[in-house]
């Protein structure tokens, strides 16, 4: 129990991780509502995030440059990368609201299931 | 042997191969009106070919690859692009596709697309192209991912100014299922940094063929595996992960439809060739996860079942959708089988698919162009009034469905062979037995366009435009041209195989 317990607890972080991961994709897949799938999908980007973020910090580390005082450093480029995985998460998140935005003035509703309704082909 | 001077910018065609369209969209955004920015698109593309065909000759020539170090930076530091042999023929590909459609797209935006949103199409499709470009030419897994972003938002873009307002669903359902897709493929990079500490594709393959040896390790790199081969099966339309494609090409304009046909699902497909056996090797795939038997299974039934739900299509562009779904399948065949031949005969497929398939999408364009409409009841008879476009959208169809004399033969030849290589029987049975159903659905809207009276829509219809049938038929007489001439396409194929498969031994 205590091992099982101690395992948890270093990794917590991880588990975490797995967590956002799995209910940003469950929240996609399984709402109808073309909005909360768009959240549920930066949900799942953002895990992601933290995959990466969490093995970069060491814990009394600096930033690597070189300094007699420190002999711990902790490696900048995967902050450096989701730097970047974030923007991309703020533009796919952004042209998809702006489709929401089209899709709402095109059917009158964000409701999926309404929408095949009004047009069943499309589905 | 290079035909080209590019003089002090020779060095640098790597970079600027990637670049030029980059900017090119940068600076068409700038211009308001849909004829300069389509001008300034044409320049851009048309020397995009020429590069990377430079840069083919140059690895033909000295059978090494050409390092590009950004910055100047070295290999595990700095992001490299690397052009090999496998590398080169598909930006050779995708580049070609690029320009030949541009002369054909003028005509076509100014018909489908509103004034102010033209220029920013043109915008797209060149940052689209980039992307592409760029996911083929990089030699780093995260700056692969971030030019899959690149091409997919550009894509994404391109398919919602359909003008059907399906084109904005499809659009949304391709943009839930490409992200799943890039960030399955991230998350699998996240893993496999996290076990060797490094993002560049050959330190990659060095390092995890020790770092395996450790169980733990192990797991994390088989997890990466399948998060990468699920991930970029979402983005190239493996079957049964190709639902996205089907009402995104049928409802996306002409222009991008036929682009996209021809070259997005190529640089994702080039994208799973260079992850499964350049950083992975077989090996590692064959024996801990049966990766091979799974694409194998998925791609026989892409064939088969892609096929059936193109013969009971009523609209032209969504049976072509699902006929491209079934060539994927073909594509991964050859990958799944894994030998010598079968590389070869997969690898030239990309191109002549991607040759044939922009061929038909094209055609469709024009008919679109004239009558509004790709739906069979429509298009009925079409063949008496368009007759130059449906004789190329038959000569392309032919290709499709593999006859001896066309450049699809070519590629079903080598699959077969290396079915047979592999001992699997079945298989070349198999490839016979799709080719056989594309006969039925080729042929029946063949018999649709040339052996029924005229529809009212058709009746009034008029031959094409120039501008779009020389692009039409160049890509129609390639389709001919290259099931007799295999030196493009078979004879590169073999060699990138070679270096494919040596790298696994």
């Amino acid at each position: 129990m205590m091992d099982a317990l101690q395992q948890f607890s270093a990794h917590y972080n991880y588990y975490i991780t797995i967590f956002l991961m799995i209910s940003g994709l469950f929240i996609v897949i399984a709402r109808g509502n073309l909005i909360k799938k768009l959240i549920g999908l930066s949900l799942f980007q953002t895990s992601v995030y933290l995959l990466y973020l969490t093995p970069a910090k060491i814990v009394g580390g600096t930033a690597p440059i070189y300094d007699k005082n420190f002999t711990v450093y902790a490696n900048p480029l995967p902050h450096v990368l989701m730097l970047t995985a974030i923007v991309v998460g703020v533009a796919t998140l952004a042209l998809g609201l702006a489709l929401v935005v089209r899709i709402k003035e095109a059917y009158g509703t964000v409701e999926e299931d309404e929408i095949f309704t009004k047009d069943p082909e499309s589905e | 042997m290079s035909a080209l001077n590019w003089g002090a910018a020779e060095p640098h065609l790597p970079i600027l191969l990637v670049m030029t369209p980059i900017f090119g969209a940068l600076f068409s955004t700038f211009l308001r009106r849909g004829v300069l920015a389509w001008l300034l698109a044409l320049i851009v593309t048309l020397s995009l070919p020429l590069m990377s065909i430079t840069l083919l000759l140059k690895v033909l020539e000295t059978g090494q690859p050409i390092i590009y170090k950004i910055g100047n930076w070295d290999a595990p530091f700095g992001i490299v692009y690397k052009v090999d042999q496998l590398s080169a023929y598909v930006l050779c590909v995708i580049s070609f596709i690029g320009a030949v459609i541009l002369p054909y797209a003028r005509r076509s935006i100014a018909a489908e697309i509103e004034e102010p949103a033209q220029s920013w199409y043109i915008t797209m499709y060149l940052l689209c192209l980039g992307g592409l470009l760029g996911i083929v030419i990089t030699g780093d897994a995260f700056n692969a991912f971030v030019f899959l972003e690149i091409s997919s938002l550009s894509t994404y873009v391109l398919i919602a100014l359909g003008r059907h307002r399906r084109a904005l669903l499809a659009s949304y359902q391709y943009l839930i299922m490409g992200t799943i897709g890039a960030t399955f493929y991230i998350i699998g990079v996240g893993l496999l940094y996290l076990v060797t500490g490094t993002l560049n594709f050959d330190d990659l393959s060095q390092r995890l063929s020790t770092a395996v040896a450790d169980p733990g390790m192990r797991n994390a790199t088989l997890t990466a595996l399948g998060f990468i081969v699920v991930g970029l099966a979402l983005k190239l339309a493996l079957f049964p992960m190709h639902v996205w494609l089907p009402n995104a090409y049928a409802y996306a304009p002409s222009v991008a439809t036929a682009f996209l046909a021809g070259t997005a699902t190529k640089a994702a497909i080039y994208l799973l060739i260079r992850v499964v056996f350049s950083v992975f090797g077989t090996a590692l795939s064959v024996e801990a996860l049966p990766i091979p038997d799974l694409l194998l299974v998925l791609s026989l039934a892409a064939m088969f079942l892609a096929s059936f739900s193109a013969v009971f299509e009523n609209n032209a562009k969504r049976m072509l959708a699902y006929s491209s779904v079934a060539q994927v399948g073909y594509i991964m065949l050859g990958v799944a089988l894994a030998n010598q031949a079968s590389m070869t005969g997969a690898l030239a497929h990309i191109a002549n698919h991607a040759i044939m398939k922009t061929a038909l999408f094209l055609a469709l364009g024009a008919v679109f162009y004239r009558i509004g409409s790709v739906l069979y009841s429509d298009m009925s008879g079409i063949g008496r009034k368009m007759p130059l476009t449906m004789a190329a959208f038959a000569i392309a169809g032919i290709g499709l469905m593999g006859t001896p004399g066309t450049s699809g033969f070519i590629s079903k030849w080598y699959l077969a062979i290396g079915a047979i290589d592999a001992g699997l029987y079945s298989v070349v049975f198999m490839i016979v037995a799709s080719s056989l159903i594309s006969v039925v659905y080729i042929g029946r809207i063949t018999e649709v366009v040339w052996f029924r009276e005229p529809s009212p829509a058709a009746a009034t219809a008029k031959e094409a435009p120039l501008s779009m049938l020389i692009p039409l038929w160049l890509l129609a007489g390639l389709t001919v041209y290259l099931g007799f001439d295999t030196r493009l396409t078979a004879d590169v194929s073999a060699k990138a195989a070679d270096i494919l498969i040596g790298g696994i031994r």
